[in-house]
């Protein structure tokens, strides 16, 4: 189990780091969010990984999950929700106002006129 | 437990919803609001400076839960002094754009401003390094709004680049904490601080992963080369009042840099040693080069001063990387002075800019109106922002340089920031010339453009209102210079508090006699 979970956020690391180094704001986007599942997947297994096992301790347990690992990746997955919202927005917005999806700034020249 | 600890984040939170929904078709209301919140938040910082000021350490226990597990506010002479930073440079920001009519030039201006005020103040407050992650969230979310504050084609793009810089450096960040949390498994700063220093230095690989990946995090806050590229575009396309409340988000970075560098990562921590050094000290020089050569290449007035502001910073992280305690106590100094240096810039800029024909580019145009007055501010703030006396500029550079004169390669960091002040002086006197002195020649030129701006008011003139901000960040940079000596003073015993983790610590695991006890939780 432990190399599937690894070469998975293997494999969404990689494929979400070259989508963000891709110029247009769709392929980044879809890269953003692979790398967050990427890092949610990563916080999840940084309480190291357990299988049928209770998330709480209680006195007659013998052994458990960590409950704060899966507490700490619900608020990253809500707030990478949101980002990635606010960032298809954007996106969406610098779309519409230039005419195309680029993420580059053009040579400063060129934007002369409507700075 | 004091109360008041945690009022720097609950006032502005409760304020920007009230401001978002209650008030949202009123401008006047919302100014009314936002300059009363501002106020007060400078009371309360200045209450918690005062509280702080003796030294000792207050926690702040969310829930009246014990340490370790619950989270924590720690209020200790640095966090006080950067939050009455905060709300003194959020009081400067919020009158200027009231002011001069930024704040109708989109919707939500002041509510997303205190939700900035709100995360920053966090951020400086919070004890736990999760929730440093998620105060960080909250200052970002309300800056990617405020950066397209006003819209427009150049301003959308800079901010969406801003936006994916930040969501990047946000999953690295979550990484940090969880490789951290797997090798230690705490996020209580205090506690980190014991465990990181009990782990074996021969199995301490993954620590000193973290810790260079929390550097990088925030060095992209913080504006270190390599990961600097977002802050010229992002600061010259954003709103010249952001801009000037963005003054204080690059020293978030440094601030947290300084927190988890020193008390958790610091450098008597045998796992980590030098590591830290190593790292900052290059990538500062390296960036205090890139602002020199981007002031002297910008051909526009807003990526110059934001180049400049690039530079500063890295003087700022130059200083913190000697990781000590009379090197952070310079960086202190000049971090204060950094923020109102820029701050005034941006301020002074956007007084210029928006009666200047022709824009921010560098070329020769009529002059404005109450030229001599602008021309005044911008070259005082330029006297600042540059290092030269007599303003706090030169005493900073000055007490930076001095406290890095037996650092290691202390020649190559004199050069460097030596280099860089004098690129930094030519780029501000070439475009102060073009800016005021060229353009009153200007005027002989035969019209042959007829000027559409011909029917605005000549009432462009810039009243005391207007003024004041400016006038106001430039009077605290005067300030810090005339009361050089005693902010030293306090800087000295802030930076000893930093480099003498045990009283934190000690404040934040033991005496928890009322709080929780878990037991009872568990029958």
């Amino acid at each position: 189990m432990e190399l599937v979970v690894a070469t998975s956020i293997g494999g969404l690391t990689a494929a979400g780091i070259y989508l963000i180094l891709r110029l247009r704001a769709f392929p980044v986007i879809l890269g953003v969010t692979l790398l967050s599942y990427a890092t949610n997947v990563f916080v999840f297994a940084s309480g190291r990984l357990a299988v049928g096992l209770p998330p709480v301790l209680t006195d007659d347990a013998t052994a458990y999950t960590d409950p704060l690992p899966q507490a700490l990746v619900l608020t990253a997955i809500v707030i990478s929700f949101g980002m990635t919202a606010v960032l298809v927005l954007i996106a969406l917005g610098a779309f519409l106002e230039n005419g195309n999806d680029r993420v580059n700034v053009e040579d400063e020249r060129a934007g002369e006129g409507d700075a | 437990m004091n109360h008041w600890i945690i009022a720097p984040v609950v006032l502005p939170a409760l304020l920007a919803p009230l401001i978002a929904y209650v008030m949202r078709y009123d401008i006047t209301l919302q100014r009314v609001a936002s300059i009363t919140g501002a106020v007060l938040l400078c009371a309360i910082a200045f209450g918690l400076f005062m509280l702080s000021a003796d030294g000792s350490v207050h926690v702040y226990r969310l829930g009246h839960w014990p340490a370790p597990f619950g989270i924590v506010l720690v209020l200790d002479r640095l966090s006080a002094l950067l939050i009455l930073l905060t709300s003194v440079l959020g009081l400067i920001v919020v009158i200027h754009s009231a002011a001069s009519g930024w704040d109708q030039r989109g919707r939500h201006f002041h509510a997303l401003m205190q939700f900035q005020l709100m995360g920053i103040c966090g951020a400086f407050l919070t004890g736990d390094a999760f929730n440093l992650f998620v105060l960080f969230e909250i200052l970002l979310i309300a800056s990617y709004a405020l950066t397209i504050h006003g819209g427009g084609k150049a301003r959308l793009k800079a901010g969406l680049q801003y936006v994916i810089m930040n969501l990047a450096g946000s999953s690295l960040f979550l990484i940090a904490l969880g490789t951290i949390y797997a090798t230690t498994g705490t996020l209580n700063i205090a506690d980190l601080s014991l465990k990181v220093r009990e782990i074996p230095v021969e199995e301490a690989g993954l620590v000193r992963v973290a810790a260079m990946l929390l550097m990088i995090v925030f060095g992209v806050k913080a504006a270190l080369f390599p990961v600097q590229f977002w802050l010229p575009g992002t600061y010259a396309m954003a709103p010249a009042p952001v801009a000037a409340l963005f003054a204080i988000m690059t020293k978030v970075g440094a601030y947290a840099i300084l927190r988890m560098h020193t008390i958790v990562f610091g450098p008597d921590a045998a796992p980590i040693g030098s590591l830290s050094q190593d790292w900052l000290m290059p990538a500062a020089l390296i960036t205090i080069a890139v602002g020199a050569i981007g002031v002297m290449g910008a051909r526009r007035l807003m990526p110059l001063i934001a180049f400049s502001v690039l530079g500063s910073t890295a003087t700022l992280m130059l200083a913190i990387s000697g990781f000590s305690p009379h090197t952070t106590a310079t960086a202190l100094y000049y971090l204060v002075h950094s923020t109102f240096a820029a701050a005034a810039m941006f301020l002074i800029a956007d007084l210029l800019l928006s009666r200047r024909e022709g824009g921010d580019l560098l070329k020769a145009v009529p002059a404005t109106v109450q030229n001599g007055f602008i021309a005044a501010l911008f070259f005082a703030g330029a006297i600042a922002i540059a290092g030269m006396p007599p303003l706090s500029g030169f005493l900073g550079k000055l007490l930076v340089l001095d406290a890095l004169r037996f650092a290691d390669y202390a020649w190559l960091v004199w050069a460097v920031v030596l280099a860089g002040s004098l690129l930094t002086i030519v780029g501000f006197v070439r475009a102060g010339s073009v800016l005021f002195w060229k353009s009153t020649s200007a005027e002989l030129m035969p019209p042959e453009e007829e000027t559409p701006e011909e029917e605005t008011p000549p009432a462009n003139r810039i009243g005391p209102a207007l003024a004041a901000p400016s006038v106001a960040s430039l009077a605290c940079l005067a300030l810090l210079t005339v009361f050089a000596g005693p902010v030293m003073r306090h800087m000295e015993s802030t930076a000893a508090q930093l480099y003498d983790p045990g009283d934190y610590v000690a404040a934040v695991l033991e005496d928890q006699h009322d709080t929780k006890k878990l037991k009872e939780e568990e029958h």
